[in-house]
């Protein structure tokens, strides 16, 4: 009961903000060239999804994300667990690592270019990229991590390394791995819209663009509310896949 | 131990790109890249841009920090506003960054401020969640004085809430402060004609691959010590 209430009382202060947003845009506090207000950035979306404008961009936004994700998730925790479990390899690769950590993943964005031309493999190339760096490191610290009494199982029961990463390390990394992966899908989100806004490849970002260009701003707002619902779902979905994957962690 | 990967790699790259294997006009030769990166400090384009880019994302990190202290203080301290207002700040916060370069465009044009303003967005979201829990932390018995003195509720945040926050507070500013820079160079990079990302994107249209490689390792340097300063001030 008292959840529900608190709940209204979210949905009512951003009813009025909304509401807020839209006296100022009528009353042309703000600059109706830029800020169109809530009403017809909403119709704008509408407009999208009932002509169907709107499949075709963000189909292509949402495969290259999660083709970089995707391809990050399989590199870094890979790479992970061998770096993890060698020292040699961890004392080769780690430093790079750290260097290439804070490197803005759109700084790889012109040479890639270069390389890769204007292309989906090039946009796919630099999502990954950005996005490997957290789940690498995550499931370094993960596969390091392991308990000792299962390290002494392990032996005991003259495990494999194979089957010691599988049966005892990865499930103990997991969490780490989802840390890194749940930071990586907004890289994804993000370095995907870039590309497409340098490259002018058709997506969402690009869709924006060039409504810019062209001073239309219920347009860039309607992408705008289109990016946010697909960061919000993207962070939601990985989420609940955390939780159901973990669910023993709890128990 | 930490250069011999590197090095590795820039041998095998130096030599693929002298058999001919790597095409020079993407991937430049690692032995291309040094002249061209000291011609670029000695000239003071590099530096110039450099200034460029740190000015837009302090500004950021300033902008982000005055707005999120303050609404996260307030927010803090009330705790049924906090909990009204937590729909919003999940609705809001996963729009990316990137989102707002074209509203940022139409509103400031080609200048310091549109990067600045995207990258505010993306640094106000960790300040104001620090800044809000920090707060919330603060010790009830810190405040019941302030009140039993009599003082008004902008004397306590500003006097004994804030303060006593500081710590947390801090951390989050520091969060903020990378994210401005990776922000600042995507905006660059993307439409924004000025500092390192611009010098990049030019580089690369003038069909200078060394350039680009040459400006790709300074940024690397620059971020790298960047998040080593930050490291350092705790």
């Amino acid at each position: 009961m008292k959840r529900i209430l608190w709940g209204g009382a979210g949905l009512g202060l951003f009813c009025l903000l909304l509401l807020a947003w839209k006296l100022a845009a009528d009353a042309k506090l703000l600059n109706p060239l830029w800020f169109p207000g809530p009403d017809r950035s909403f119709a704008k979306l509408w407009e999208w999804i009932a002509t169907g404008a709107l499949w075709q961009p963000l189909g292509a936004t949402v495969w290259r994300m999660f083709a970089g994700w995707l391809a990050a998730c399989a590199v870094g925790i890979a790479l992970g667990a061998a770096i993890a479990s060698s020292s040699l390899a961890r004392k080769l690769l780690q430093p790079s690592a750290e260097f290439l950590r804070p490197l803005p993943a759109s700084a790889v964005l012109p040479p890639a270019i270069l390389v890769l031309g204007l292309s989906d493999a090039m946009i796919v190339f630099v999502v990954a990229f950005g996005c490997v760096w957290p789940i690498l490191l995550g499931a370094i610290q993960g596969f390091r991590s392991l308990e000792p009494r299962l390290v002494e199982v392990s032996r005991l029961m003259n495990f494999s390394p194979w089957k010691k990463a599988w049966a005892f390390q990865l499930p103990s990394a997991l969490p780490d791995i989802f840390a890194g992966m749940r930071v990586s899908i907004a890289i994804a989100l993000i370095v995907t819209v870039a590309s497409e806004m340098l490259s002018s490849q058709p997506g969402i970002g690009y869709l924006m663009l060039v409504a810019a260009r062209a001073f239309r701003s219920a347009d860039i707002f309607a992408g705008i509310i289109v990016l946010g619902a697909l960061g919000f779902a993207t962070n939601y979905g990985i989420q609940r896949l955390e939780d159901h994957l973990l669910r023993w962690r709890a128990g | 131990m930490a250069a011999i990967f590197p090095a590795l790699v820039l041998l095998l790259w130096e030599t693929l790109s002298r058999a001919g294997v790597l095409s020079e006009d993407g991937f430049s030769r690692p032995s291309h890249w040094a002249p061209a990166l000291v011609k670029a400090l000695g000239d003071g384009t590099l530096l110039t841009q450099t200034l460029e880019t740190f000015g837009a994302a302090f500004q950021a990190v300033l902008i982000a920090s005055i707005l999120g202290i303050a609404l996260g203080a307030v927010l803090g301290l009330f705790r049924p506003l906090e909990r009204a207002a937590q729909l919003t700040v999940d609705a809001l916060r996963p729009i990316p960054s990137v989102a707002l370069i074209p509203l940022s465009l139409l509103v400031f044009g080609f200048s310091r401020e549109m990067s600045a303003a995207v990258a505010a967005f993306a640094c106000f979201w960790p300040i104001l969640i620090v800044t809000t829990a920090s707060v919330r932390g603060v010790d009830p018995r810190l405040l019941e004085v302030g009140r039993m003195l009599g003082f008004s509720s902008g004397k306590i945040i500003l006097k004994l809430a804030l303060p006593a926050a500081l710590p947390g507070i801090l951390v989050g500013v520091r969060v903020a402060a990378g994210i401005a820079i990776v922000v600042t160079v995507t905006t660059e990079i993307v439409t924004n004609p000025r500092g390192l990302g611009h010098g990049m994107t030019m580089a690369a249209q003038g069909l200078q691959p060394d350039l680009v490689w040459a400006t790709l390792i300074w940024i690397g340097i620059v971020g790298w010590l960047v998040n080593w300063g930050l490291l350092r001030i705790k």
